[in-house]
């Protein structure tokens, strides 16, 4: 048919502005992160009631993972769901919408945190207003989306839509449940949630582990599907293993919020079930890992050349680790002594600055020149710069966090001879402070790394080239 | 339609799907032998857990809170329960001669001794530590238990009654002592004359002028001729150069003028008399033990 070579015009307009969102966001997140890790080493640091840790806390928390890790998958799915399916993004207005619409969210959670308005639900802090108003973005976003795959010009829908879909009627699920609340009046902030009691625990943490499945999970890997093969020049390594580790990472993951209320008030079986789903879980995240990777084979020689390809592949490694550490945390023995301690801020930082943040990294690396019709980036040096600098922070961050929770897990835990417990609390956290020094030193790190991204990224933009850029360019033509 | 084209990729030598997304295509790979099998060895592993352990919800609401029983009989409280059971056995071996035993017996017997340490410094880490500090040093308002100066007595008994009663506690046995506010007694001239014959005294200096005449009218009746406190009655030894508020000439006069009183809890109702006993002698080796 003729239609199928008629070269549409993709709307780029919306994904330049979710992409300056993202980096953004990006830099504001990383650097909250670094500041209430200061603070959790050098307590002084807490100014006024605005800038407590307590309240910077939820701030750090929603920026890095729903205003930058949100606006890097608005910007990837937008781009990605476009060219898979060779058709315009739908309905230019509605996708404005939930660009104004999701930074106001962010903003009004934003405000909310430091004057001390939430709702005291971990990751869905935002009180009923912004929630309310998140839902409506949210189904904007939902509409945009389907009515571009109904368009599409493709007769198949690609393994990253599917991935991208999943992730956005999922989290529409999780939210609208979580966030069920009576507010105490109508101008009012306070609410009180539906749910009481080990019910409302629970859906808690069915909704902010599945958070983490769908939101930093299941859309991560939508963008993983899209630029890692286009990036690598290969085709995804196995359509088979796609479909088998969609479905039962899908099923899977939405079982497996219990095993964050090990040794609680949730009854035993619902432990149990969290814990067995979170072990039959590990394959089928792997699975992602696996197509990931794989899909080098034949272009492994390009990790030489091009440092953007690196991000993405150390983000499957660090994406692989964190998913297997995942597993082995819920198990209940191990659970005894990770939770509550450090080890399991490591592991989220493994899978969140590692696997969430250095593919989002790769891809607006490759998004960049394209959006701005540039030849390529300001600088490769720069990217590979910033790809050690950042490495490094997170290898500080993750192994001090190890060390730190595997020791506070243990003193707290240790008896002495005659039956007394060996340490205080007190204790135990100023044996942590070396480590919190050490994780501040890491973040600083990664957050360096990101501004060396946004210049780079900036001077692409502008349409520069660096020296070497252009004696490369030289050497190329010669 | 895009053309179903199966084509076999060089590289690898596989099939592809013969679909085609923005140059994106599909190797039809099987799926990885070892993923498949370590798959379903979870799945396997999980599903003979789930007849180990409770695991499913029950439609009656019987069984283990609402779940099935599971055959290994396990539930988190009895697995918390072994875990205690471990624990005291460990401290029944002393208890039972540490609760015969009094305080001089205790401390004449090395093991006993060695046993009642361990749990007071325990203790006082997760109860004490906040106000006295982790080694028992003290802040402003908060007194150092290390050295020889006791409000109360330093004696193991007179310890274990201000650790059981607290001090200005809610507790009808409490320790309670209160100075009176002279500064609606005594002129500002008058109260700054007794601090400062206060502070000189604590320095060695005696002044028999006014402020001489001043203490022993007001306060010579609780804190003693000399000075030197009187720790029935909780009053402080001014002369000791320990300072509970401070022992500038300002802050003496502000403490005359409207005393502060400190509150310390009774926590005979919050521990274990054995946790008490083990606190007291504890404390009292911190160092100015009586």
């Amino acid at each position: 048919m003729n239609k199928l070579n008629e070269n549409p015009i993709y709307n780029n307009d919306i994904v330049k502005l979710f992409a300056i969102a993202t980096v953004f966001w990006g830099i504001v997140g990383f650097a909250v992160g670094v500041f209430i890790a200061l603070q959790m080493a050098f307590p002084v640091l807490n100014f006024g009631e605005y800038l407590t840790f307590g309240r910077l806390r939820p701030l750090h928390t929603s920026a890095v993972v729903f205003a930058f890790g949100g606006n890097a998958l608005f910007a990837t799915s937008y781009f990605s769901v476009q060219r898979t399916c060779r058709t315009r993004l739908w309905g230019d207005n509605w996708a404005k919408f939930t660009f104004w619409g999701y930074q106001f969210f962010i903003v009004m959670a934003a405000i909310g945190y430091v004057t001390g308005v939430t709702q005291a639900k971990e990751y869905a802090e935002p009180e009923w207003y912004a929630d309310l108003w998140l839902t409506f973005v949210w189904v904007a976003y939902l509409v945009v989306f389907m009515m571009t795959l109904k368009n599409r010009r493709e007769p198949h829908i690609y393994v990253g839509n599917w991935f991208f879909l999943a992730f956005i009627v999922t989290v529409a699920v999780l939210h609208l449940a979580n966030n069920v609340a009576v507010p105490v009046s109508f101008l009012g902030a306070k609410s009180y949630p539906a749910w009481g009691g080990v019910q409302s625990a629970m859906i808690q943490w069915w909704y902010a582990h599945n958070a983490v499945g769908f939101f930093l999970t299941a859309g991560f890997l939508g963008i993983m599907y899209y630029f890692v093969p286009k990036r690598a020049g290969r085709p995804v390594y196995s359509y088979r293993l796609s479909i088998l580790h969609f479905w039962s990472l899908i099923f899977m993951y939405i079982w497996a919020g219990p095993h964050h209320l090990h040794y609680t008030a949730l009854p035993d079986w619902a432990q149990t079930l969290g814990m067995t789903f979170s072990i039959m879980l590990w394959m089928p995240s792997w699975g992602g890992m696996i197509n990931g990777m794989m899909t080098l084979s034949g272009a492994w020689h390009k990790l030489r050349e091009d440092p953007v390809l690196r991000f993405m592949i150390i983000s499957l490694a660090f994406y692989g680790m964190s998913t297997f550490e995942g597993p082995l945390m819920a198990i209940k023995t191990v659970n005894a002594l990770s939770h509550y301690t450090d080890w399991t801020i490591g592991h989220v930082h493994s899978g969140a600055l590692g696997w969430v943040a250095f593919i989002s990294f790769g891809a607006l690396y490759h998004l960049v020149p394209i959006l701005w019709k540039r030849d390529g980036l300001y600088s490769m040096k720069l990217v590979n710069l910033h790809l050690w600098i950042a490495t490094l922070g997170i290898v500080l961050y993750i192994t001090a966090m190890w060390v730190s929770g595997i020791m506070q897990g243990l003193m707290w835990r240790s008896y002495d001879s005659m039956g007394f417990l060996e340490y205080s609390f007190v204790e135990t956290v100023m044996a942590m402070h070396p480590f919190y020094v050490i994780r501040a030193v890491g973040g600083g790190l990664f957050l360096i790394g990101a501004l060396i991204m946004a210049y780079n990224l900036y001077r692409t933009a502008r349409g520069d080239k660096s020296p070497e850029m252009i004696a490369a360019e030289e050497i190329a033509h010669a | 339609m895009t053309q179903n084209e199966k084509k076999i990729d060089e590289f690898t030598g596989t099939e592809t799907t013969g679909h085609e997304w923005d140059g994106i295509t599909e190797l039809d790979t099987p799926m990885p032998r070892w993923w498949l099998i370590v798959f379903y060895v979870c799945i396997i592993w999980s599903v003979g857990y789930w007849f180990w352990y409770p695991t499913w919800p029950t439609f009656s609401g019987d069984g283990e809170r609402g779940g099935t029983v599971g055959s290994a009989q396990w539930t988190q409280y009895k697995q918390l329960e072994e875990a205690q059971a471990e624990i005291k056995a460990l401290r029944a071996e002393y208890e039972s001669r540490f609760e015969a035993a009094s305080f001089k017996g205790v401390q004449s017997d090395p093991t006993l001794y060695a046993f009642a340490l361990a749990g007071g410094k325990s203790a006082f880490g997760d109860n004490c530590a906040t106000c006295h500090g982790t080694g028992g040093a003290g802040a402003s308002g908060y007194p150092n238990l290390n050295d020889d100066d006791w409000l109360w007595g330093g004696t193991v008994d007179d310890i274990y009654q201000t650790v059981s009663y607290g001090i200005r506690s809610p507790h009808d046995e409490t320790r309670f002592s209160e100075m009176p506010a002279f500064a609606d007694i005594l002129s500002d001239s008058e109260i700054s004359d007794l601090a400062g014959f206060v502070a000189a005294k604590a320095a060695g200096v005696d002044m028999p002028d006014i402020g001489a005449t001043l203490y022993a009218d007001n306060c010579a009746v609780c804190h003693a001729d000399n000075a030197g406190g009187d720790k029935t009655l909780g009053a402080p030894n001014l002369v000791d150069a320990i300072w509970f508020y401070g022992g500038t000439q300002g802050e003496i006069e502000a403490q005359i003028k409207k005393p502060k009183h400190g509150m310390m809890p009774a926590w005979q109702d919050r521990l274990s008399e054995n946790t008490l006993r083990q606190l007291a002698i504890y404390v009292h080796s911190l160092g100015g033990g009586e």
